[in-house]
């Protein structure tokens, strides 16, 4: 088979693998919100549980992980198809690493802020939602989109789960044709096409959220 | 009249460090009162538990007759948020450093709690901080940012928006002292103007003497958590009578 001949499988395990990414990536964004949030202000029992859904996902492997959801929910009644238990499975773990993301910069506004809110009354919500978040949201993107590469990257995992994606389409057409070199060159290549595509979508939202708060670089003082 | 602000027997620690002692202190309605005294000396501590933005541990603490523990035992540790929120609505503070809101404009910052805390419509709660702009002098930068500002700047628009809220007590905790020299006089120049208004209560910790002399009603010279000798300005200024209160004018004002 020529280059161009391997390329239309390679690239429809890519709409997959594109499809995993993006979906986990926003699925995990929620988690990370929700943990991260839990943690700085949620009370003991809500900051105790985000913790433990922390440390659970970030300590053990993301590939026990996939295979615990794919073979372990449907004995307790619960079954998704392969790729939503591939989202599922990625969106836990991005999510633990940015609960913690999203924790350090909630933070990191500094404390005046929060009294000042104080000082006008505003309730604890308003002061998470209108003056923390928006504050700490434009730190925490250039970790996310660190986050977002390397879920990317680990989407290459669900192929174990059986769901075809670049990888696995990589894989098929290795054991088919032998040509190695060719088919790992390619999917390197869209592997990183990916990824730069993500890194300028995150470049932008940073921007976008920047100039929405009309926060210059380093006047967050 | 029953005094708006009253503390007696308060006492405040952090950790080991006890900052207040049995401390007693009334302000009346509408009084303007100026705490100055060393750095260390409990004066901050005193504007923030009024805040609530500290807790104290003993004595009883009232503004306008609420006390800030809940009548029902919980203790002034643990009132709850919707107590203290009563309690809160008011008093404002200008801080030290303004905190003004980076990520909204001038305008935004001044009718943010309006809207969301009091409910006023956005057309109200807009009418009411162009008022307040207008009168520190900044209503053409209300579209501006913070970062944009002076610092003088950010703190009139600071003192717009605690009086957004229209509170009976405003706290200034050294409103100037972040600022170039150049920038405290149109700064000191705004508080001078509220101190006119008849209803309003201010208590207002600050380093300049002279202004102190020329607003206030009543000084007080705090030292290690206590009020070591107040009085009319004039009084305090021309003729202190405690060995303390000399020591410190005459280093202050050289
Ligand atoms: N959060 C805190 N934790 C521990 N100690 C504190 C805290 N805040 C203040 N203190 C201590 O309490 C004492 C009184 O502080 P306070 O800030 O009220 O003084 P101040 O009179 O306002 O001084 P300055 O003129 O420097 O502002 C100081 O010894 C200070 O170190
Ligand atoms: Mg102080």
């Amino acid at each position: 088979m020529t280059w161009t001949q391997l390329l239309p499988n390679l690239i429809k395990g890519a709409e997959v693998t594109a499809l995993i990414a993006v979906a986990s990536t926003l699925l995990g964004a929620v988690f990370a919100f929700a943990a991260g949030i839990a943690r700085v202000s949620g009370g003991r029992l809500l900051s105790a549980i985000a913790l433990t859904y922390i440390e659970i996902f970030r300590g053990t492997s993301l590939l026990v992980q996939l295979f615990w959801l794919y073979y372990a929910l449907p004995l307790i009644g619960i079954s998704f198809d392969p790729i939503a238990t591939g989202i599922f499975g990625l969106a836990l773990n991005i999510g633990a690493y940015g609960a913690e993301v999203v924790r350090g910069a909630l933070v990191s506004v500094s404390e005046q802020q929060r009294e000042a809110a104080k000082a006008l009354n505003f309730s604890g919500a308003h002061t998470m939602i209108h003056i923390v978040l928006p504050q700490a949201v434009i730190e925490m993107m250039p970790s996310f989109c660190n986050l977002a590469i390397q879920n990317l990257k680990d989407t290459a995992l669900v192929s174990f789960i059986s769901i075809a994606d670049l990888s696995f389409h990589a894989q098929s057409l290795r054991n088919l044709t032998l040509q190695s070199v060719p088919i790992y060159t390619l999917t390197l290549l869209i592997y990183f096409a990916m990824a730069l595509v993500i890194a300028a979508a995150m470049r932008w939202l940073e921007n976008k959220l920047r100039r929405g708060a009309a926060f210059p670089k380093g006047a967050a003082s | 009249m029953n005094p708006i602000i009253r503390f007696s027997n308060v006492t405040k620690r952090f950790g080991a460090l006890t900052v207040l002692r049995d401390f007693d202190f009334e302000v009346k309605q509408g009084e303007k009162v100026t705490l100055i005294g060393p750095s260390g000396s409990g004066k901050s501590t005193v504007l923030r538990i009024l805040m609530t933005l500290e807790p104290f541990q003993e004595g009883t603490l009232t503004l306008a007759g609420m006390p800030y523990h809940e009548p029902d035992g919980h203790g002034p540790f643990k009132a709850r948020e919707k107590h203290l929120r009563q309690i809160r609505s008011h008093v404002g503070m200008v801080f030290q450093s303004f905190n003004l809101f980076p990520h909204m404009t001038v305008l935004r910052n001044v009718i943010e709690a309006p809207v969301r805390v009091l409910g006023l419509s956005r057309n109200e709660a807009e009418c009411r901080a162009v008022d307040l702009l207008n009168m520190v002098g900044l209503a053409d930068k209300k579209d501006h940012y913070p970062s944009q500002l002076s610092g003088g700047q950010q703190q009139r628009v600071a003192i717009a928006r605690a009086l957004a809220m229209r509170p009976r007590v405003l706290l200034f905790d050294e409103p100037t002292s972040a600022l170039d020299p150049q920038l405290v006089g149109e700064v000191l120049g705004v508080i001078r103007s509220l101190a006119h208004e008849h209803d309003l209560t201010m208590l207002l910790v600050t380093h300049e003497m002279r202004f102190a002399r020329e607003v206030s009603d009543r000084v007080c010279f705090f030292d290690k958590g206590q009020i070591v000798e107040q009085g009319e300005p004039e009084r305090i200024f021309s003729s202190p009578e405690q060995p303390r209160t000399r020591e410190f004018l005459a280093s202050v004002l050289g």
